[in-house]
């Protein structure tokens, strides 16, 4: 039994072919629109907002309005901070929004916009006669990083612009709960209700981004963290923030620094022990104890880990995607012993090798490879050393899975060539449960469809 | 304070039979308007893409190039690599010490790897800003590596998806020429401004087989880089589309004399009168090429006609919106769907230019909303103040349709269903059909409640 990952060096290749990442604006704009009555806005040239806005609809099948400053040539030259504030007095006649989620892109971050001081320019300009929405700026260039940083870094000045007295203390939680699904953070509501404890989850993608048919067209969807939620999140017993590669510094620990609550980084809680950790901490910042339901759900985890093992032992799995959904299933497949050969995120530096040890100390059978700044072309490059039963990751892998002739279990962002992709579960004993009747259902369908003899009793 | 229609926007917006019309154009988008448009990046890229033994590198951040990652539904019937996304992905330090270097080992490698017959750069915002010499790098890797590299000055910000369509043709236009015209027919000509979207191009090709025209190139659908090279030698360039490729075959006019003729091949009329067209070019060369055509219109026709009949039947007198990239396709869309019984009430495009819609008032019942560079909100407000049962669009468009209970048909280049030629107006009938016969809009809010209401009121009465 091994817990040491071996992190093999990326090969030489200069180019990128297939990414397994997307720009860092993106990220921002996904968690901007879980706030309440936030609209994001892109400060670039009018392609990212609508390059970024296609991208996200296919997956979430639901109107996403990105504004853009669409600066074009002139702007480039002479600055974008005149585009800028007319784009926001545009936003606000048209969409009336609570908050305006501002994110610079390369062009503007290049031309040397100075974004934090054309917002208190136009505070200043239009502040006395205009009721002025919340303006929240975070920035993020898109040759840095990736979309995950776009997310953290939205997430952080969420909070760090918005929240910054102390509130009464309350009997609340904070959770920051990294790229989820819209059914996850349902899901994560539900648990802390069960807690008996008010929840603080910021972003909130759960009806933004997953909103019911209505009988009319919504300029900006209902839901969303509310904006006095962000606030008063100083208030909080503590915080919860998911990921083991995030940013030393973030809302979380902004909050702890400046107000003392306490942060409490866990994993995503994927697979049994990276779930129990989540309840431990509710208990630990509620005063309750695990409600039964969850006791049960947990015991129906167990359950079904060994009426299917068999179907899936010693499976070798080749998994890719944000840096923290990898390690969380990373934690997953460890516990079902399944066995993940290669691990990749497009991400860089971001200690994807220590936090999957730390994961899977004590139940992984082999040390994964682990890939950081990964493309397709690396994933691909080794597939015959790989031998991979299985792929797990978002729907950019089909390809891959098709020519290996190996299922794709489809998880986290963008899932683009299935229904549903925003209804996925992960998380808790839930989503773990539903992972694991996916995964091996997958296994069971591919020896189903190899067979010619015609199973129905597998 | 809020309003559906700045102020700005109200000169792009007309209704056919008030007034004559005099639309505003050709614009930049308007800041925080939230326009549907994209950039002239992406006019680029949706234009080359499909040359599929071609290299097609993106030079800068990841995002330009995931986004448009195998984006069109652009078939190929041998090589595939412009299904792959290749990236300089531009880091920090190269948007400080310039990306030249970066690029110049990317093509080393990734022409070695892929051996494509050219290679296509596309600058982006950030190259454009930092001021990258990409012809340099280009020519140099040209001598290099024996195939033609050229670069597209297709950066972001330099105005609209028009500009990209431009630096695209322009680049394809040092390809042209280049090839041995040996072997090409008197009667032939080059399919542009069609991306074989589901593979329609192989349609329209057998159409031109029957007819006994040679098809020199395909460009850019199902398109090859020695076609391309060689199609200075055709008779006749066929362009489709409202801007796409009319710069290049303009360029091609004034340099080799080759006239081109506007076609469209979606509908009935458009895609018939389109053969004759080139019948008609042809008929001194080759006199019973009028016949041929004629007498394949008719059997398409004859098949055609009885199965739109059936559609027609459930569809007749319902409503329709459209909103396109290019507005030389809404013209064969308006006639398609009067060969379904169904009005059009809402015109509009990305890229419309004072003639196209001109042209537009002219074919529109009057009512007709015609906008030029619209957003969702301007969309849903004439959604549903034209009470419409059934939108065209692209993807961007169809969460517009649904939330607001209403059919929605992609006409947009992720579509997966052959629509052009005659086969493709039975595809389009049937996909319209089940957009807007579907029982699913009766529990729909907004609809469920229109249903209700009309019922009441056929009780009162």
């Amino acid at each position: 039994m091994s817990n040491k990952t071996k992190t093999t060096a990326r090969p030489n290749y200069v180019s990128t072919t297939n990414a397994c990442k997307l720009c860092t604006p993106l990220g921002a704009s996904l968690a901007f629109r879980g706030v309440e009555g936030a609209i994001p806005f892109l400060h670039g040239s009018q392609g990212c907002a609508t390059y970024m806005r296609r991208y996200i609809i296919s997956h979430f099948r639901e109107p996403v309005d990105i504004a853009s400053s669409a600066l074009g040539e002139k702007n480039a030259i002479y600055g974008g901070g005149p585009n800028l504030k007319k784009g926001i007095l545009n936003v606000m006649k048209k969409y009336e929004p609570a908050l305006v989620g501002v994110a610079t892109t390369c062009l503007t971050e290049t031309i040397g916009d100075d974004v934090p001081m054309n917002i208190k320019e136009f505070r200043a300009e239009f502040g006395e006669d205009l009721d002025l929405p919340e303006l929240v700026q975070v920035s993020t260039p898109s040759y840095n990083g990736t979309h995950t940083d776009g997310w953290h870094g939205a997430v952080r000045s969420l909070v760090e612009q918005l929240c910054t007295t102390k509130a009464d203390a309350a009997h609340r939680v904070n959770i920051l709960p990294n790229m989820i699904s819209c059914e996850d953070v349902r899901h994560l509501k539900d648990i802390c209700r069960d807690f008996g404890i008010d929840a603080t989850i910021l972003p909130d993608i759960s009806e933004t981004l997953d909103g019911p048919s209505l009988e009319d067209y919504v300029k900006i969807p209902s839901g969303g963290t509310p904006i006095e939620g962000i606030k008063t999140m100083s208030g909080s017993k503590g915080t919860i923030e998911f990921g083991r590669c995030l940013p030393k510094e973030t809302g979380g620990s902004s909050l702890e620094a400046a107000f003392g609550v306490k942060n409490h980084r866990i994993g995503l809680p994927m697979g049994l022990r990276e779930s129990d950790r989540l309840f431990e901490a509710l208990e630990d910042i509620s005063g309750t104890p695990m409600p039964r339901r969850y006791e049960l759900e947990r015991g129906r985890l167990v359950d079904a880990y060994v009426d299917g093992h068999k179907y899936i032992f010693g499976k070798r799995a080749v998994v890719y995607g944000e840096e923290d959904l990898v390690v969380g299933l990373c934690a997953f497949l460890a516990e079902i012993g399944v066995d993940v050969v290669l691990a990749g995120t497009g991400a860089r530096n971001k200690g994807l090798d220590e936090a999957i040890a730390a994961v899977t100390n004590g139940v992984a059978r082999i040390a994964p490879e682990v890939r950081e700044g990964v493309d397709f072309h690396d994933i691909a490059a080794e597939a015959e050393t790989l031998a991979p039963d299985i792929l797990i990751g978002h729907s950019k892998g089909y390809r891959y899975a098709k020519a290996w002739g190996v299922p794709l279990v489809r998880v986290g962002f963008p899932i683009h060539d299935r229904f549903g992709g925003q209804r996925t579960r992960h998380i808790g004993y839930g989503g773990t449960l539903n992972l694991f009747d996916r995964v091996v259902n997958a296994f069971i369908e591919k020896k189903q469809a190899d067979s010619s003899i015609g199973y129905g009793y597998i | 304070m809020s309003t559906t229609i700045l102020e700005e926007r109200k000169d792009q917006i007309h209704r056919t039979g008030e007034g004559a019309i005099d639309i505003a154009c050709n614009r930049e988008s308007l800041a925080g308007a939230v326009s549907q448009r994209a950039c002239v990046f992406c006019g680029s890229r949706v234009v080359l893409y499909p040359i599929a033994d071609a290299l097609h590198l993106v030079h800068g951040p990841i995002g330009c190039a995931v986004y448009t990652w195998d984006i069109r539904g652009s078939l190929s019937s041998g090589p595939e690599i412009h299904r792959l996304s290749f990236s300089t992905d531009l880091q920090e330090t190269d948007v400080i010490f310039g990306g030249e270097k970066k690029l110049e080992a990317a093509l080393d490698e990734l022409i070695d790897r892929h051996d494509p017959e050219a290679a296509f750069v596309y600058s982006t915002c950030i190259v454009g800003l930092i001021g990258d010499d990409l012809e340099a790098v280009c020519r140099k890797m040209s001598e290099k590596k024996g195939i033609p590299v050229l670069p597209v000055m297709s950066e972001g910000f330099k105005g609209s998806k028009r500009a990209g369509y431009e630096a695209a043709c322009n680049a394809m236009f040092r390809l042209i020429g280049t090839g041995s015209t040996e072997d090409i027919s008197p009667v032939s000509v080059n399919i542009f401004g069609d991306f074989n979207l589901a593979g329609e191009i192989w349609i329209i090709r057998e159409y031109f087989e029957k007819m006994g025209v040679q098809v020199v190139a395909n460009v850019t659908g199902d398109g090859r880089v020695n076609d391309i090279a060689r199609c200075h030698g055709a008779g006749l360039n066929l362009v489709q589309c409202s801007g796409a490729t009319l710069h290049l075959a303009q360029l091609m006019e004034d340099k080799f004399g080759i006239p081109f003729e506007r076609v469209s091949y979606l509908g009935i009329e458009d895609m018939a009168d389109s053969l004759y067209k080139v019948a008609d070019f042809f008929k001194d060369k080759d006199p019973g090429i009028v016949e041929r055509t004629q007498k394949l219109v008719k059997e398409e026709l004859e098949k055609l006609i009885p199965e739109l009949a059936r559609y027609r039947r459930d569809l007749e007198g319902k409503k329709v919106a459209m909103y396109v990239g290019g507005s030389f396709k809404a013209f064969s869309l308006v006639k398609a769907f009067r060969h379904l019984g169904m009005q059009v009430v809402l015109v509009g495009s990305q890229t419309g230019t004072k003639e196209d819609y001109a042209e537009l008032a002219q074919i529109t019942d009057p009512g007709t909303v015609i906008i030029d560079d619209a957003n969702p909100l301007e969309l849903s407000h004439f959604i549903k103040e034209l009470d419409v049962d059934v939108f065209v669009g692209g993807v961007k468009e169809r969460p517009i349709a649904f939330k607001l209970g209403v059919g929605f048909c992609d006409h947009n280049h992720e579509r997966k269903e052959a629509l052009e030629g005659f086969k493709g107006m039975l595809n389009f009938a049937r996909e319209i059909h089940s957009s807007a016969m579907s029982p699913v809009w009766q529990f729909a809010p907004r609809r469920a409640s229109r249903i209700a209401a009309a019922k009441k009121e056929a009780v009162n009465e």
